[in-house]
């Protein structure tokens, strides 16, 4: 009788088991609680990015506890990462096994492949408008922005398909941080809107050599006038300037144009003179703009206090170092009368839990974030923007705007014109399209560069066959002919085939056969052995 | 007789071990179409190179490639990202002879070989460290560039203005690089622990974080360069 039981548990545990691998259908959506239970302990888990800069890491550590102390029931553990690349795969490996972290720095792009699974990131909407916990809301316990106080055009950005699925962190761009010192001594004047015709002009310029090979215009046997860090970005900003297809809405790829070769030919052209490289190539463009072995060195405002003679952080020693003007401008243009660049920078989503509670805590925690202890704090530690206008208007960072220049650290002169740089162009900037996808669709448009001024290197022919191969290469390796045409796709693949249910029933049937010959052997020992 | 056999025996033994480290000193003979050490630095960049040469260390594999240290009797060559499978890394074990077909790139002042393609071949070879310590503050080091070398009689300097002997690329999680300062006769050197090559379980890994400013330290490592010589280091003794 006793075996028959045994036997018949067994089978039970192993069915429910595998009823549970297969049969589950994730977290249920996230339901706001009509109170947060302040009675009740909360852990939360966030995973940040900082710049390998120290002050960006107190600056969240302050934040942790300062929020601790307005909800002693929420702590929150912090996990930092210098790459948000990793983050990436850890959220990703980390779905898997329902451990994602509560929230997380993102970007968009990196949402768009977090809720190709169901109810993973919670959508904000219903969070936003409450009344209680909502932005600004009745109960938070702090001074956090109204939903109309962050920055329209960097909330858009976190919209994905119909719901808004993030909260923007920080902003940056992309700015042209030139040596100045050297483009007047070549005779050029720097206008406020670079054109591409002019940085074309000035670089090539900027190559003619003495009689003992020296470049004229520094007097050292290296300069590469003109280098760009984000290769991808350079692609993205181009095609936008010129009207060209990228991508669109529903992940439409439209990259492999005319247009994108006509691009990659004057690249090719430059890269051929040795006026133009990338830092995949050569190197950080601000190392060599720093020697004075670069013109034009294109890199994200956030990190502006790596570039110039006084900057406060460097990494190429004291004597290699050369003195000089830096000038700070927008990426270059086709069309200086309509600029366009880039907006980018760390946004937060929250992850869905089974504890709605939980969800409710690292939301407050979220809003937190967005606060202007927070935003001022950390936009000044790099040539980033607060997001919310009621950070940007307040008179504390109004005030640290004002002193631009007055010294080189927490009023370095560069971060504060790059910073600046985005306050007033933030009218000009865009974002590309999101989608299940869209961040290969990025790595591949850099690809194209960085391929392109390899092969110009390499004195391989570059033509029309060059591209198409280039073309079919770059669309194979980053597969996009096989993303979905959705925009947001959640796909349902179904009941699972015969084979495969056959195959699990028979695993199961084997599980049991095992459970019971190891229960049978486990009791026949036991009888005959009188120590048990 | 017996003096006589014993005078034999001596020469033979001299003659066998004068052979010896003769021929570990000898250059290696390369294979058709291989390029010799000094082929290699001769060339220009953004040509294709063929080396043979012996794996000394490797970075951690990842997504169907991994960076490789590797070396001759006549010099080092860094392969850089070399594409190889999972199993193919497992066989890359120290020693192992391969011949590589790339590209010669700079980055940042490290010469590397770059887009590589390898085939095993017979043979194998670890290097013992070269001892560059004369060489520190020289323009000579450089030519040693990627080698595995070693600075004797190291002492630890303050690495940054807070008087830390080292410093945590990502100090909150230690998941990342460890950078330290050593010096000899007022000639100093930055390190790296690079932590895909020697992670925070390894000995190397501990023992830099052990040290305090003032220690006097012999170093192993790869010279590595960033921006001017910048050592991977894989071994760090306390005198």
């Amino acid at each position: 009788m006793m075996k028959k039981v045994l036997v018949f548990l067994f089978s039970l545990l192993f069915v429910l088991t595998f009823s549970g691998c297969h049969g589950s259908k994730g977290l249920d959506p996230f339901v706001e609680p009509e109170e947060f239970d302040l009675s009740k302990g909360y852990e939360i888990t966030f995973w940040a990015k900082n710049d390998t800069n120290k002050v960006q890491t107190r600056i969240y550590e302050k934040a942790l506890s300062d929020f601790h102390a307005l909800y002693p029931n929420i702590t929150v553990n912090m996990r930092l990462y210098t790459d948000y690349g990793k983050i990436y795969n850890d959220v990703i490996t980390n779905i898997a096994t329902n451990t994602t972290p509560n929230l997380c720095i993102t970007y968009p792009d990196h949402i768009a492949t977090y809720i190709s699974g169901s109810n993973i990131v919670v959508p904000l909407e219903d969070l936003f408008d409450d009344p209680k916990y909502g932005l600004g809301g009745s109960e938070v316990r702090f001074d956090a922005p109204a939903k109309e106080e962050i920055v329209p055009q960097f909330l858009r950005e976190c919209t994905i398909g119909d719901h808004t699925y993030a909260l923007p962190f920080m902003r940056s761009t992309e700015a042209c941080y030139i040596n100045k010192t050297y483009v007047e001594a070549m005779g050029y004047e720097i206008p406020d809107i670079l054109t591409w015709d002019y940085i074309w002009e000035v670089s090539e310029a900027a190559l003619k050599k003495d009689g003992e090979g020296n470049f004229l215009v520094n007097g050292q046997k290296i300069m590469i006038p003109f280098i760009y860090k984000s290769t991808d970005n350079m692609m993205i900003q181009m095609l936008r300037q010129k009207n060209a297809p990228y991508s669109n809405e529903e992940g439409e790829i439209g990259i492999f144009s005319d247009d994108t070769k006509e691009l990659l030919y004057t690249i090719a052209e430059h890269t051929k003179t040795g006026a133009f490289s990338t830092f995949k190539i050569d190197s950080y463009p601000g190392n060599f703009l720093n020697a004075g072995q670069c013109i034009f060195a294109v890199d994200s405002t956030a990190g502006a206090t790596w570039i110039g003679s006084d900057a406060p952080l460097l990494d190429i020693s004291e004597d290699q170092l050369v003195e000089f003007e830096t000038a700070v401008r927008p990426v270059p243009q086709f069309d200086p009368a309509h600029p366009q660049m880039i907006s980018q920078g760390p946004s937060l989503c929250v992850f869905n839990k089974r504890d709605p509670q939980e969800v409710l805590a690292s939301w407050l925690f979220m809003q937190y974030l967005l606060s202007n202890e927070v935003q001022i704090a950390y936009s000044e530690t790099e040539g980033y923007v607060p997001v919310t206008t009621k950070a940007q208007e307040s008179e504390a960072y109004l005030d640290y705007l004002s002193r631009c220049g007055e010294d080189q650290q927490e009023h370095y002169e560069v971060k504060i014109k790059a910073s600046e740089l985005l306050l007033s162009n933030t009218r000009f900037t865009f974002t590309t399209p999101v989608f299940n996808g869209s961040a290969s669709l990025r790595d591949a448009a850099g690809q194209m560069i960085e391929n392109t001024a390899k092969s110009v290197r390499r004195k391989e022919k570059v033509d029309d066959a060059y591209f198409a191969k280039l073309f079919t290469d770059v669309n194979a390796l980053y597969h996009l002919d096989q993303k979905s045409t959705g925009a947001i796709e959640k796909s349902d693949l179904g009941a699972l085939p015969k084979t495969a249910s056959s195959l699990l029933i028979i695993l199961a049937a084997v599980w049991v056969l095992i459970g019971i010959w190891a229960l049978r052997n486990f009791l026949r020992r036991k009888k005959t052995d009188p120590t048990h | 007789m017996k003096k006589i056999v014993a005078l034999v025996l001596v020469l033979v033994l001299c003659a066998a071990f004068a052979g010896c480290s003769k021929s570990e000193e000898k250059a290696d003979v390369k294979g058709e179409g291989v390029m010799t050490y000094a082929q290699y630095i001769a060339a220009d960049f953004d040509t294709e190179v063929v080396v043979e040469t012996y794996v000394q260390a490797k970075q951690s594999w990842w997504d169907n490639k991994a960076t490789f240290y590797t070396q001759d009797k006549d010099g080092a060559y860094f392969l850089y990202e070399m594409p190889c499978t999972e199993e193919e890394y497992n066989k890359l074990t120290k020693g192992t002879k391969i011949k590589v077909t790339g590209y010669k790139s700079q980055w940042s002042g490290e010469v590397e070989i770059t887009d590589a393609k390898f085939e095993i071949e017979e043979g194998s070879y670890t290097a013992s460290a070269f001892d560059a310590t004369s060489l520190l503050g020289t323009a000579d080091l450089e030519k040693h560039q990627n080698e595995f070398v070693a600075f004797k009689g190291m002492t630890i300097d303050a690495y940054d203005e807070t008087g830390a002997a080292f410093a945590y690329k990502n100090d909150a999680e230690k998941t990342d690089d460890l950078y330290f300062k050593a010096s000899k006769d007022g000639k100093s050197l930055d390190l790296c622990v690079e932590f895909y090559l020697t992670g925070k379980d390894t000995d190397v890994y501990k023992a830099v974080e052990g040290l305090n400013v003032g220690d006097t330290v012999d170093i192993e490592c790869f010279l590595y360069w960033y921006n001017g010589a910048n050592p991977h280091v894989v071994a760090v003794t306390k005198k």
